[in-house]
């Protein structure tokens, strides 16, 4: 239990010091807004969606999550080269907790960004339908950034440098983002994308924490939750068995 | 006989077709202080890795105060501290937050921990700087402090890889003043290797020397000096191992170093 608290308070520390990291890391999203929220704002509604900015926002919120979750968990590599993870590794402690430790402390991290992009899309506009329900965004939230953090120390355990990161971007975060219906409704897609998307694990959280911030749903909470509960524990699962195997 | 802190038999490891360690036997007494010498790539820092549970062996045994560091590595892990040869701290938090963060998890009980770590600091003269962040520190504060924070939970062997390696004579000095004291005062067992001849002259009890994954000769320094005639620790090294340079791939870190700087996105 100690364990799992320090190796979190590791990452939270690491986190706040880093101003920069913070500041820097809000500017995609905020690109995303202003570029796509008003650029495809006027279109969206005269294609009968209604505003483009309440649909927009709980996804790049979600992508802030992703992203943060991602590269927090692709951390363990700058640990490996870096010399830190010897330190752990040669601890008298399971390295399930290790792993589990990491894995809470880069989803409280990404977290803390999710919530920064939130109070960004407030600025910009955006208006969540109702506060109660802002708990239940929270969870799916959350659900993201375990399950991505998870996948991101998974991916990192098996490599052990950097040059496989443009990789990882291109062929994994990108698309996992941009078909998972983050930006565009999932309904009435060409048939291969609708497979694609369905498949996307992001597809779920993202439909949850938007149903929850503005009521718009495709698959429904229930079904939300049970994918991204099973999958984060899965991942988590082999998430761990990688690391315990990391011989350096 | 005193009794042993590390026994290897035959220990061999091979990395696809290349044998780093190749079947080496040695013993190391309790309270000695055991200089592993050898060439660049001889199979000394992949020694230290085996016997510290960080890579497992292809074949042969070890055992550290009796326990295997294959099926007991838990209780191994408990009862060694070391000092790697690159650095392993967080650059990122403190002196004393490294500190703490060592002996949570090697489960120090509060009171213990920070008393031993006020008074470790104190011994390699950090007390003073232990809540500036580990990244200002200089290579030297930065060994000083990774030689406390392996010696927080009072370790009964203590490996150092190379710990005086990039420093300078005073603070090289320094360093072995401290190792020899801790190793009177605590009777700790210290297995360390160097590319410093006069220091495993100057402090080791026996040598070991390495070369391609095979031991070529283990003893005293005098022992090493009169089996190959020459004066120095440095020249009987040179008689035993050869001349030639060697070569060592550049390791994945080095180029990392380079693109560290252009994908750095989540710092």
């Amino acid at each position: 239990m100690n364990t799992i608290y320090i190796l979190w308070l590791r990452q939270l520390k690491r986190y706040l010091r880093s101003r920069v990291r913070i500041v820097g890391s809000l500017a995609q999203p905020l690109l995303f807004l202003v570029a796509l929220g008003f650029g495809f704002g006027p279109i969206y509604a005269k294609a009968g969606g209604g505003n483009y900015m309440q649909f927009l926002a709980p996804g790049i919120v979600a992508m802030g999550i992703l992203f943060t979750a991602m590269f927090t968990g692709i951390e363990v590599i700058w640990d490996r080269q870096f010399g830190f993870l010897k330190e752990t590794l040669v601890a008298p402690v399971s390295r399930f907790n290790i792993m589990i430790g990491r894995t809470l402390g880069g989803a409280t991290v990404a977290m803390l960004q999710g919530v920064a992009v939130f109070l960004l899309t407030l600025l910009i506009g955006f208006r969540p339908q109702s506060l109660s329900l802002l708990p239940l965004a929270f969870v799916f939230a959350f659900l993201i950034a375990i399950l991505f953090t998870a996948l991101g120390t998974a991916i990192a355990s098996l490599l052990d440098d950097m040059q496989a990161f443009p990789l990882i971007m291109n062929f994994l975060i990108m698309p996992v983002f941009f078909l998972s219906g983050a930006l565009f409704p999932l309904s009435g897609l060409p048939g291969a994308i609708e497979v694609v998307s369905k498949l996307d694990p992001l597809s779920y959280g993202i439909d949850g924490v938007r149903g929850a911030l503005v009521g718009q749903m495709t698959f429904g909470f229930g079904l939300d939750f049970l994918v991204l509960a099973v999958i984060a524990g899965l991942v988590m699962a082999i998430g761990g068995y990688l690391f315990s195997k990391i011989q350096i | 006989m005193s009794p042993k802190s590390i026994e290897v038999k035959n220990l061999t490891k091979k990395f696809k077709d290349f044998t780093a360690v190749d079947g080496i036997s040695f013993d190391v007494n309790e309270g000695e202080i055991f200089a592993f010498l050898g060439p660049n790539g001889a199979g000394k820092t992949t020694t230290i890795k085996m016997l510290t549970t960080l890579l497992k062996p292809t074949s042969g045994e070890m055992r550290i105060y009796g326990n295997d560091p294959v099926k007991e590595e838990n209780a191994v892990r408990r009862s060694f501290g070391i000092v790697f040869q690159d650095p392993s701290l967080d650059d990122e938090l403190t002196a004393w937050e490294n500190m703490e963060f060592h002996g949570v998890l090697y489960k120090v009980p509060k009171d213990t921990r920070h008393k031993r770590a006020e008074e470790l600091l104190k011994f390699v003269e950090l007390w003073d700087r232990k809540d500036d962040l580990v990244k200002h520190f200089s290579g030297g504060m930065k060994r000083r402090l990774e030689i406390a924070r392996g010696l927080l939970h009072h370790p009964r062997i203590f490996f150092m890889d190379e710990p005086t390696l990039g420093l300078d004579p005073q603070t090289r000095n320094h360093i072995w003043d401290y190792i020899k004291e801790l190793n009177k005062s605590e009777k700790i067992t210290v297995f360390f290797t160097t590319h410093y001849m006069e220091e495993a002259d100057r402090s080791a009890e026996r040598v070991a020397i390495i070369d391609h994954g095979k031991i070529v000769a283990l003893g005293t320094s005098a022992e090493l000096k009169s089996k190959t005639g020459t004066a120095s620790l440095e020249d009987a090294f040179i008689n035993l191992t050869g001349r030639a340079i060697r070569q060592e791939e550049a390791s994945s870190a080095d180029r990392m170093r380079t693109s560290r700087r252009m994908w750095r996105p989540s710092r």
